[in-house]
């Protein structure tokens, strides 16, 4: 089915599926909540050891990792909540004002 | 080919769901629950349906599960009453909101306190604002039959939403009555196999079922929506009653109406109160008193039109309502009924009489009372009394 | 509805009061008659005082509202006659049918009963030489056919052997159809 949402706004009664469906899956990655943020992880790479605490600990899914290895942070979607940065055990990841 | 048999008001509807043969059951088996999933459960132990069997911890639970398992793709029945409807409130809307065509039994109880286990629609009209479809029952073989058509309403591509069987607790869920039962190919025939409008269960098309509104305000979008779902099932319940009435013998309308044509005075009822009324008016008129009975099968959606076509022609209305609501100005189908007269051309007087709660018996004298009132009306032109209260002792 | 014909049963829980009007019930459907069976709502408690009622009718029955005037009232405990009202909205012309080894004038005078027709029969001793149980029942459905007429005792005997046959043992089956019969023979009126 196709999902085109750009005019979402402005959907009328009778626009969107009934049931409040949405008839695709995995879509939550469209919502960029990036924009919440007011503090952001900066992440040292030279200290990281790879241990994937900060992984494991994100309560989004705002690390970046592929085959083991972190690769940084999604900023599109990080709250700034800085977990991450309180859980490393390196002090590999600190939080810095989002610049404005 | 029917069966004549002898069957209480709830096994006649557990009948009716062995018929069906749903997907999915999901119930509380304990209080406030009734023999209808008790049967039902044997006929699952015994092999006779194909059904999953569900029992769970609370209502609120059980409607939960119905709500997963019909969003699954499942076709799914369940049953409840009184306290039991009260504890799964919160899914009742889920239920309608997701558009999932659930099909549920309320035996009609009260709701406590003080406690109280016997008939009244407080239950039901509780959750006539739910989203749910709410049809009300005479006798066993309406619950029957009602049941079967319900199937059929909640499932049209035009509907798709919940229904809410209603059948009187005690008076009709207990009491055997003979009724005519379709033969098991003929219901299997006319309920169809289930078609899902959705299933969240196809990897191949995945969906997002319950999704959050809170940023977007589409809610007040998907509430008229639903609302328009459910006047658009009026003629689809028209069209089911009328297909089922082939098959059966026995059609079904939104209303029915008893000796109403050339009526002066009408007593508006749901439930099993109305067949006591039929008696009450044959009497009348046996007395030469032009009396008349409309019965209201479907109150969710409200048939308006049909009402006040069909109370176009008399002099004086009493509606009666098994429920009462504190503070408003008559109970629930009072309300609706002088709201839908107030457009009508005749605007006939129009008074309530609240009746039967926690089981108070209303009797042939009880309903002889409320038409001479309604006489007294058309004779002095003058309504004495709008709100009024039959056998209560004040 | 002039010839419907509504019946109370008085009983003690666990006496089989609801199971008897449940059986004129389906009797009353082998011989096409419309009818109604219900026990009296509310909890149900071994031993203490309950009702349950029945209505037969030739036309289908339409009424529901509560038999509050029954034409004949079914007492299947002597012991009730001291504790209940037995005869409470009987009609003037009704038959109060006892379960006692008394006869009706020794049942009349025993408790200041005046007008109704009343039958006795010992159904209780009945149930125990055919049944092996106290469970007076199924007799005293033999005497409510004897006074009233309102089925024939050979199609309630014949739906007594269909019915109970799919739970029961040939030898209970045979005890209560002689039960019912022999209740019927001996039930004295007056």
């Amino acid at each position: 089915m196709s999902w085109d949402i750009k005019n979402l706004k402005n959907w009328k009664v009778g626009d969107h599926p009934p049931g409040a469906l949405i008839p695709t899956g995995g879509n939550a990655v469209e919502y960029k909540t990036g924009g919440w943020r007011s503090e952001k992880p900066r992440w040292i790479e030279e200290k990281c050891t790879h241990c994937m605490i900060c992984w494991v600990f994100c309560p989004d899914t705002s690390i970046e990792v592929k085959e083991s290895k972190m690769l940084g942070i999604d900023y599109d979607h990080c709250k700034g909540c800085g977990i991450c940065a309180a859980e490393c055990p390196s002090d590999a990841i600190e939080m810095e004002e989002e610049e404005k | 080919m029917s069966k004549t048999v002898a069957l209480t008001g709830n096994l006649a509807c557990a009948h009716a769901m062995r018929q069906i043969n749903p997907d999915v059951v999901a119930a509380y088996p304990i209080t406030p629950q009734t023999t209808i999933v008790e049967e039902f459960s044997t006929f699952v132990a015994n092999g006779q349906v194909d059904t999953e069997y569900v029992t769970v911890e609370s209502e609120h639970s059980a409607m939960s599960a119905c709500v997963g398992a019909s969003a699954a793709g499942s076709r799914v029945i369940t049953a409840t009453s009184s306290q039991g409807l009260a504890l799964m409130w919160e899914i009742l809307y889920i239920a309608s909101a997701l558009r999932l065509p659930i099909v549920m039994h309320n035996v009609n109880r009260t709701l406590a306190g003080p406690i109280n286990i016997h008939c009244d629609h407080q239950d039901s009209m509780g959750a006539r604002d739910s989203g749910w479809i709410q049809i009300h029952c005479e006798n066993a073989q309406e619950a029957y039959d009602t049941t079967i058509q319900a199937i059929r309403i909640a499932e049209d591509s035009r509907v798709s939403l919940p229904v809410l069987v209603c059948l009187d607790g005690f008076i009709i869920s207990h009491a055997i009555d003979r009724l005519d039962m379709l033969d098991d190919p003929e219901v299997k025939k006319f309920v169809g196999e289930f078609e899902p409008r959705v299933t969240m269960l196809d990897p191949e098309e995945p969906i997002t079922v319950g999704p959050f509104d809170g940023l977007h305000g589409q809610f007040f979008e998907f509430r008229r929506a639903q609302e328009l779902a459910t006047l658009g099932s009026l003629p689809v319940i028209e069209e089911v009653g009328k297909e089922y009435g082939a098959v059966s013998g026995r059609p079904y309308g939104l209303i029915e109406e008893y000796k109403l044509d050339d009526a002066e005075i009408a007593i508006l009822v749901l439930g099993s109160t109305a067949g006591t009324t039929r008696v009450v008016v044959d009497d009348l008129r046996a007395d030469g008193v032009k009396a008349g009975l409309l019965k209201i099968r479907s109150f969710r959606p409200f048939p308006i039109k049909q009402i006040t076509d069909a109370l176009s022609g008399v002099k004086a209305v009493a509606v009666l309502d098994r429920s009462l609501s504190p503070g408003a100005i008559g109970a629930p189908v009072f309300q609706e009924v002088r709201s839908a007269l107030y457009d009508s051309e005749s605007r006939v007087p129009i008074i309530n009489f609240i009746y039967g709660l926690g089981g108070r018996d209303v009797s042939m004298a009880h309903l002889k009372e409320a038409f001479d009132v309604l006489s007294d009306i058309v004779k002095t032109g003058q309504v004495k009394q709008t709100i009024n209260y039959l056998g209560l002792r004040e | 509805m002039e010839d419907l014909t509504e019946i109370r049963w008085h009983g003690r829980g666990g006496q089989g009061a609801v199971t008897a009007a449940k059986l004129v019930a389906e009797a009353a459907l082998k011989q096409d008659k419309y009818f109604q069976a219900s026990p009296e709502y509310g909890p149900e408690r071994m031993g203490a005082p309950i009702q349950a009622f029945t209505r037969i009718c030739p036309e289908p029955i339409l009424i529901h509202c509560a038999v509050t005037n029954p034409d004949i009232v079914v007492v299947l405990d002597p012991t009730l006659l001291s504790v209940v009202n037995v005869t409470d909205g009987l009609v003037e012309n009704g038959a109060l049918v006892i379960n006692t080894d008394m006869s009706p004038a020794e049942v009349r005078q025993a408790n200041n009963i005046e007008g109704y027709k009343i039958v006795t029969v010992d159904a209780s001793k009945i149930a125990v030489e055919s049944i092996g149980r106290a469970i007076p029942n199924t007799p005293m459905l033999g005497a409510v056919l004897k006074a009233t007429g309102i089925m024939d005792l050979e199609k309630v005997a014949e739906h007594i052997r269909s019915s109970f046959g799919k739970k029961f043992s040939q030898e209970i089956i045979d005890g209560n159809v002689e039960a019912l019969t022999r209740a019927y023979q001996e039930a004295r009126s007056e």
